[in-house]
């Protein structure tokens, strides 16, 4: 029985890392884009009705978060390049911009979703039963769950940035090891994408 | 490989990207005010693709990245194409 | 072997990390005590369901009410089948063998992210215990089958959130696994291990990463909208609201074909590695197995729908599907081929990882022509939801997975423990678990031809004699599996001192002392241009 320390691994590997979080970004890409399937069949099957039941959600605030997300995604990129620079306070700033503007898109989208429930369209009221058709159903049963896991994603994507900025101020994650903001990096960007699709999809149809 | 890891963009370059996608993004807004009918909504989509290629080869530095991610990301997207093209299989011929 | 002796006292098995006794275990990064806790998991689970099935077969001894009345029926092969699927045969071979085997077999010291790998296990544990949750407590254990087909799974009034929770739990926990492979063939092969050098488990392992990590996303969020479902009544898959049900079934087929081959290309991983090392012979047409393997994972995506024929689907549909379907089945039989031409003039020891492998070739075959017969358009309207569905798919995923599991265990046993089992018993219980699986499983063919429904507690009186058959074959099946545990768990600690290379293999996991070392390699070996895992003489 002898006593053997059990060796923990300063293997620093950055391209595992990074692939890893690539091949975790592909497992999210299916989720949704299972969804997006379900959104084609349905679109498909109640063409009208979708059309009709878009003119309930306000594109004007659809494109405000769309250019809010894409303005994140560019001050966390560019977060990389500051830190790479050695430039810590500038990367600090810069991911912190992301970190507020992505919580002003929640703020963004819990009026959007509470003046919907104001008005009675939520999953399983009856007022929508009662009201809408079959196909504006099914496109605000859409609309709900895939932004709601779009939010959720983006909540996720918070305290990740969160905990990156923490610990770029410890100074774990530095100029010679910026993996892990290089990897909220993408999961962020993954975010964005998705909202790319999600805004035309449920806000522009006319 | 080490030069590739510390490939640094510069800010000007994600400064143009995020402008285009602004532009892309107002653009799709537009077309759809326009009466195209579905053109219009054709069109939206086509753009909202030029955005996420745009996101990838830039935010999400696939451009510096080695083939095989590439390759990667490809097949992942022709994944979800097959996908929706064989469901729809069923649905188009019901 | 006195150098042997000395190296074991610091094997994985007895080193003392930080946590000590079971702590150590279930808090342990190390990939090999990893896949043993999912190896013990997974042998609990496989009892629980293995008796569930025995109760079944109870049931249908004779027609009408034996035992249990339709609802207990119902709960008890929806039960039967989420276990199997979800927390034995899914997980099972990259889980146990693959965490264990795949460091080893490409000359690494662990995988590539370790505590990840252990929070797959908890995940796993999770998983187990809320599925498990759903049949103490609430409202009645499911009833709707191991499909949790809509409209019904948001119907009945069971206890199903639990279990659908689960499942997604379980999901989830496959979907790290694989990703951990992945990135750890991708980085983490010694010096010389090229692509074409890597043994042919860790290949089928490599494919089945992929589809784990491409295909359960899928089934993943259909069961969060199920529970969605259940829970708000959305409407996406209810026809009441204008969704469409038969888009559930696409949609969990996505996943649960694709899960087919999750269960069954490790498995033909397996195969591919006993076969060469009791026939001593270079395996036939090496690139053929791994393309081969790689084409199964790829058009096996494609193939969901074969599930659905008599569901409503367009015609066009249904071409497409059966054409695909008979597609998958070539690059199966090319590596039935390549195994036969292996054995040909090898020189064949006869131990008992190669008598699984050989019966693994036998019910393999049976079960994939079976496909075939269900793959077929005009065929499959006869024999949908019979008996010979649960026939075709026992031969493919327990006989397949099954006797893979069981060769695998039998290979690589004096790796794991050290020390070897007891041959003779090891061959008995192999020649009862055969004979018990064909006379459990054959007669149902038979049955389903002639029209007896599967998921039915009750039968006309002309099905009662294959029924009586098949139900003797479980006996002799739980026969056959109460010997070779006995066996393998006595062995593991009083079996003879296995030496570390007993069969004569050329893959690297043999050239480490048995127990393996906590590192599992003191220097990380380098692969020379003459090197391979099956240059044999």
């Amino acid at each position: 029985m002898e006593q053997v320390k059990q060796i923990v691994h300063e293997h620093y590997d950055p391209e595992a890392s990074k692939i890893g979080m690539w091949l975790f970004i592909f497992t999210e890409l299916l989720l949704f884009g299972i969804l997006f399937v379900i959104y084609a069949v349905y679109r498909y099957m109640n063409h009208s009705a979708f059309e009709l039941a878009a003119e309930e959600l306000d594109a004007f605030v659809g494109a405000v978060n769309t250019i809010i997300l894409l303005i994140s995604s560019m001050t966390i990129a560019m977060s990389t390049s500051a830190l790479q620079k050695k430039n810590v306070k500038f990367a600090l700033l810069l991911i912190g911009i992301t970190l507020v503007l992505g919580i002003v898109f929640l703020i963004n989208k819990y009026f959007e979703w509470g003046g919907k429930f104001d008005h009675g369209i939520f999953p399983g009221s009856a007022y929508l039963v009662e009201n809408f058709s079959q196909g504006e159903i099914l496109f605000f049963g859409l609309y709900f769950i895939m932004t709601g896991l779009h939010a959720l994603h983006i909540i996720i994507g918070l305290i990740l940035i969160s905990v990156t900025m923490w610990r770029i101020y410890a100074g774990k994650v530095h100029a010679d090891r910026p993996v892990l903001l290089e990897n909220t990096g993408l999961y962020w960007h993954l975010v964005d994408l998705i909202w790319i699709f999600l805004f035309p999809l449920f806000y522009l149809i006319i | 490989m080490s030069s590739e890891r510390n490939h640094i963009v510069p800010y000007k370059t994600y400064v143009f990207v995020l402008l285009a996608l602004i532009a892309l993004t107002l653009s799709s807004i537009a077309i759809t005010t326009i009466e195209l009918g579905g053109l219009a909504y054709a069109g939206a989509l086509v753009f909202a693709i030029v955005k996420s290629f745009l996101v990838l080869t830039w935010f999400m530095h696939l451009k510096y990245d080695k083939l095989y991610i590439i390759l990667w990301v490809v097949f992942v997207f022709a994944i979800l194409l097959v996908t929706v093209v064989v469901t729809f299989l069923d649905y188009l011929y019901r | 072997m006195s150098s042997i002796a000395i190296e074991n006292e610091a094997n994985y098995l007895k080193y003392k990390g930080r946590y000590k006794g079971l702590l150590g275990w279930i808090l342990s990064t190390d990939h090999k005590r990893i896949g043993l806790l999912y190896l013990y998991s997974m042998a609990v689970m496989f009892l629980i369901g293995a008796g569930l099935g025995l109760a079944m077969r109870f049931e249908l001894l004779a027609p009408g009410k034996t035992v249990m009345d339709a609802q207990a029926y119902n709960a008890t092969f929806t039960v039967h089948g989420v276990i199997m699927i979800f927390m034995v045969v899914i997980p099972g071979l990259p889980a146990v063998f693959g965490n264990f085997f795949l460091p080893l077999m490409i000359g690494a010291k662990d995988v590539a992210f370790p505590r990840l790998n252990l929070l797959s296990w908890w995940f796993f544990i999770i998983g187990i215990f809320l599925v498990l949750s759903a049949l103490l407590f609430g409202s009645g254990t499911p009833d709707t089958g191991w499909t949790f087909y809509a409209p019904y799974s948001f119907r009945t009034g069971t206890n199903l959130l639990p279990a659908i929770f689960g499942a997604f739990v379980l999901g989830f926990s496959s979907i790290l696994t694989g990703l951990n492979f992945l990135v750890t063939i991708h980085r983490m092969r010694c010096p010389g291990m090229k692509w074409t050098k890597m043994p042919l488990f860790v290949w089928t392992l490599y494919g089945t990463a992929w589809i784990q990590l491409l295909a359960t996303p899928v089934v993943g969020i259909t069961l969060v909208l199920v529970a969605l479902e259940r829970l708000f009544s959305v409407g996406i898959f209810d026809p009441a609201l204008g969704g469409d049900p038969i888009l559930y079934q696409h949609l969990f087929w996505i996943y649960s074909h694709p899960a087919v081959y999750v269960m069954i290309l490790p498995a033909l991983g397996v195969i591919s590695e006993i076969i060469p090392t009791f026939s001593q012979k270079h395996i036939f047409g090496y690139k053929a197995i791994i393309a081969s393997t790689m084409a199964i994972a790829f058009v096996g995506y494609l193939v969901w729908g074969h599930h659905m024929f008599t569901a409503g689907m367009s015609g066009t549909a249904q071409y497409y599907f059966s054409l695909l379907t008979f597609l998958v089945a070539v690059p199966s039989a090319i590596k039935v081929f390549n195994w036969i031409s292996t054995m040909y003039k090898g020189s064949i020891n006869l131990q008992t990882p190669f008598l699984w492998a050989v019966s693994f070739i036998f019910v393999f075959m049976i079960g994939g022509l079976s496909g075939l017969v269900l793959g077929a358009l005009a065929a499959n309207i006869h024999v949908h939801d019979t008996a010979f569905v649960v026939a075709h798919f026992h031969y493919i995923v327990f006989g397949g997975t099954g006797f893979a599991f069981l060769g695998a265990i039998h290979y690589w046993f004096p790796k794991i423990y050290g020390r070897m089992y007891d041959k003779s018993w090891a061959n008995i219980g192999w020649a009862v678990f055969f004979i018990g699986f064909l006379t459990l499983y054959t007669p149902m063919f038979y049955l389903g031809l002639m029209g007896q429904p599967r998921r039915y507690y009750d039968y006309l009186a002309e099905f009662h004699g294959g029924n009586i058959l098949a139900t003797i074959g479980s006996w002799i099946l739980a026969t056959g599996i109460i010997i070779i545990f006995a066996n393998l768990i006595r062995s593991a600690s009083r079996g003879e001192k296995a030496v570390m290379d007993p069969w004569h293999s050329k893959t690297l996991e043999w050239t480490v002392p048995s127990p393996p070392p906590v590192e599992n390699f003191d220097e990380i070996p380098v692969l020379e241009e003459s090197d391979g895992p099956y240059n044999y003489k």
